[in-house]
């Protein structure tokens, strides 16, 4: 039984994981990922891409919504933003899908920022209500402007090619997603031990105190913006190039939602939460189908009402984590690791 | 002219709606900081019962109408209770995201037990077409405005006049002044709520008479937030003139420009609003720094 955590030096102080444990638990995870696709079938493939997605773009919206405290809605549309930017220049302008997706981040990044703006005069309520504003706006313009993304016409993205490989393929495609995953990971985690992340922490809890203390807001507050846009593009562009078609119904005030709850429910401020609620949200939904599946011999009219009991089910675990356990799945995962560490005298 | 007085009838006919909307919406808000993302479904729950009460269970309207009433009030007192009391003092974004899941909740029961398709609605209000000024419009939608002007009435009197519209003021004022004054303010909070639900709900009715029910009647939901802001998030008159203001903008640029403006022109009000003057045209003026 360990009765605490003891540093002598201040390397192991900073670092980013402490004990012998966590370094095991890491590289358990890490074959794990890595084992993976070579015994999951394509249905597994799928899911597991889906996955990296949603936590790519649930990070870059924790590092907004949970490290900085600026409550955004307007996740969907700033993917929408991501995938349009990839889809159009590789479609319409020949980019190379890698190019096109690094682009496509400094776009999302920029439309982002822009949006950012109002945070600089509103908190809270009003600031949700703004970026709620700013993804209507962008979905309007999506389906409007006809000349630029088709409208509301799916606008069909080429294959992705690397050394004549077709990249997109279930088992390929996993590669890059949790390639990515690995990278936005570990960027962030190191963006907070930077001054720019403790300046996001600082102004999330006490934005006067941190103005005080000689951290610009404006800047900062634009900058958190920028980041997060800048990874929610890369989760939007990513979505792009692996379904091959971009729709505006896949960025719709839902998909805002869906992601909000996703942080939520994985634990604000945290990127191990956004990793346990990005995979929670994503398989919930195919766990139910499965489950409805099974149970169609017996109660055949099951079929047509998945859809609801997916809609109904989603409300029903927000509601029940915020009442029962706000703080989300990291705290559960923390709680569940203090009961072993102390086991057999953990109270 | 004529197309000018068409359009200014159904923008005012869509702007009673939207306040009835944003009535409950602001109350809820005004006595207990809630911002509500299900009041579009407030909306649906409401229109969906008294279709089922009209249309399924043959009943006449008016006792249809009151027995919709009853359901709302019993939706907003389940709802306070069971999912927002336990969200007291708890961060803005928790409070928002259990709205938000409730409102998913919601509409995935109406969902359930209705279907998804929408369906044509019995009219109780007659529907004929009636010349105004040289307008043709539908007597639904002139009966719609004149019953919201009379709900709208009623609840400056209930506010005004009644010991429950007073005391829920006096909550909306100050929640430990009221407290010490012998109000109880859980009481209040259930009031709000089935106030909200039941606005909604008579709001949800005239749509439903106007273009019949479908789960997209819960898009007034969001169509809601650019009214409050408009109009001020805490203020009741501003709920009622943000409403007829973003009907009607709506209306005319649906009509004249056209293009789809109509949808996104509220938002863009929105954010212009929310650079400029934060509190709304009658909301009372916090200042805060950011």
């Amino acid at each position: 039984m360990i009765s605490g955590i003891f540093h002598s030096t201040y390397e192991k102080d900073m670092a980013l994981r402490k004990t012998h444990t966590q370094k095991i638990r890491i590289a358990i995870v890490i074959i794990f990922v890595l084992a993976f696709p070579f015994f999951a079938n394509r249905y597994f493939l799928t899911l597991a891409n889906q996955v990296g997605i949603a936590i790519i773009g649930a990070i870059g919206l924790n590092i907004l919504v949970g490290y900085t405290g600026q409550i955004s809605l307007g996740q969907g549309g700033f993917m929408a933003v991501g995938a349009y930017a990839a889809g159009i220049l590789t479609a319409r302008m020949g980019m190379p899908w890698w190019g096109s997706t690094i682009a496509a981040c400094f776009i999302t990044a920029l439309i982002g920022t822009l949006f950012g703006i109002p945070s600089l005069r509103l908190k809270g309520l009003y600031l949700a209500i703004a970026t709620l504003a700013a993804q209507e706006i962008i979905l309007w313009v999506v389906t409007h402007w006809r000349a630029l993304t088709g409208g509301v016409d799916a606008l069909v993205v080429p294959d992705p090619m690397l050394f004549g490989l077709r990249m997109n393929t279930d088992f390929n495609f996993y590669w890059v997603t949790w390639g990515l995953v690995a990278v936005v990971t570990i960027l962030t985690v190191n963006l907070f031990r930077t001054r720019f992340g403790r300046a996001f922490i600082a102004i999330r809890d006490q934005d006067i105190a941190a103005s005080v203390m000689g951290v610009d807001l404006f800047k900062y507050k634009l900058l958190a913006f920028a980041i997060s846009s800048f990874w929610v593009g890369l989760a939007g562009a990513l979505t792009a190039h692996y379904r091959n078609i971009v729709t505006w119904e896949r960025f719709t005030v839902d998909i805002s939602v869906l992601y909000l709850a996703m942080i939520i429910i994985g634990g604000l401020g945290s990127v191990t939460g956004s990793y346990l609620g990005a995979t929670f949200m994503t398989l919930l939904p195919a766990v139910l189908t499965n489950l409805g599946r099974a149970v169609k011999s017996v109660l055949p009219v099951i079929d047509s009402i998945i859809p609801f009991i997916q809609q109904a089910t989603f409300g029903i675990v927000i509601i029940l984590f915020l009442i029962f356990e706000p703080e989300g799945l990291n705290k559960m995962w923390k709680d569940l690791k203090d009961y072993f560490r102390l086991w057999p005298f953990s109270y | 002219m004529d197309l000018f007085i068409q359009l200014s009838l159904t923008g005012l006919t869509n702007g009673a709606i939207l306040a009835l909307a944003a009535l409950g919406f602001v109350l809820i808000y005004k006595s207990s900081d809630v911002l509500n993302f299900a009041q579009g479904e407030f909306l649906l729950v409401g229109a969906y019962v008294i279709y089922a009460m009209i249309a399924q269970f043959g009943l006449h309207w008016t006792i249809g109408m009151a027995l919709t009433i009853l359901v709302s009030i019993g939706v907003g007192v389940t709802v306070e209770r069971l999912v927002l009391r336990p969200m007291i003092g708890e961060p803005i974004i928790s409070v928002i995201m259990v709205t938000i899941g409730l409102s998913s909740l919601l509409k995935a029961i109406v969902s359930t037990i209705w279907g998804n398709q929408p369906k044509a609605f019995p009219p109780f209000i007659p529907s004929q077409p009636v010349r105004v000024f040289g307008a043709t419009v539908g007597l639904d939608r002139l009966w719609a405005i004149v019953i919201a002007i009379l709900m709208l009435g009623l609840f400056n009197f209930f506010f005004r006049r009644s010991k429950e519209g007073i005391a829920m003021r006096a909550v909306a004022d100050d929640q430990q002044a009221a407290l010490s004054m012998g109000i109880s303010v859980k009481k209040i909070f259930a009031w709000a709520w089935s106030i909200a639900a039941t606005t909604a709900a008579i709001g949800g009715a005239l749509v439903a008479n106007i273009v019949g029910v479908g789960p997209e009647l819960a898009g007034f939901g969001l169509r809601v937030f650019p009214v409050v802001i408009l109009g001020g998030l805490d203020s009741i008159p501003g709920a009622i003139i943000g409403g007829v203001i973003i009907g009607l903008l709506e209306a005319y640029t649906g009509g004249y420009i056209g293009q789809g403006l109509n949808q996104v022109l509220p938002f863009i009000v929105l954010i212009v609003i929310l650079m400029i003057r934060p509190y709304g045209l009658f909301g009372q003026e916090i200042i805060e720094r950011v």
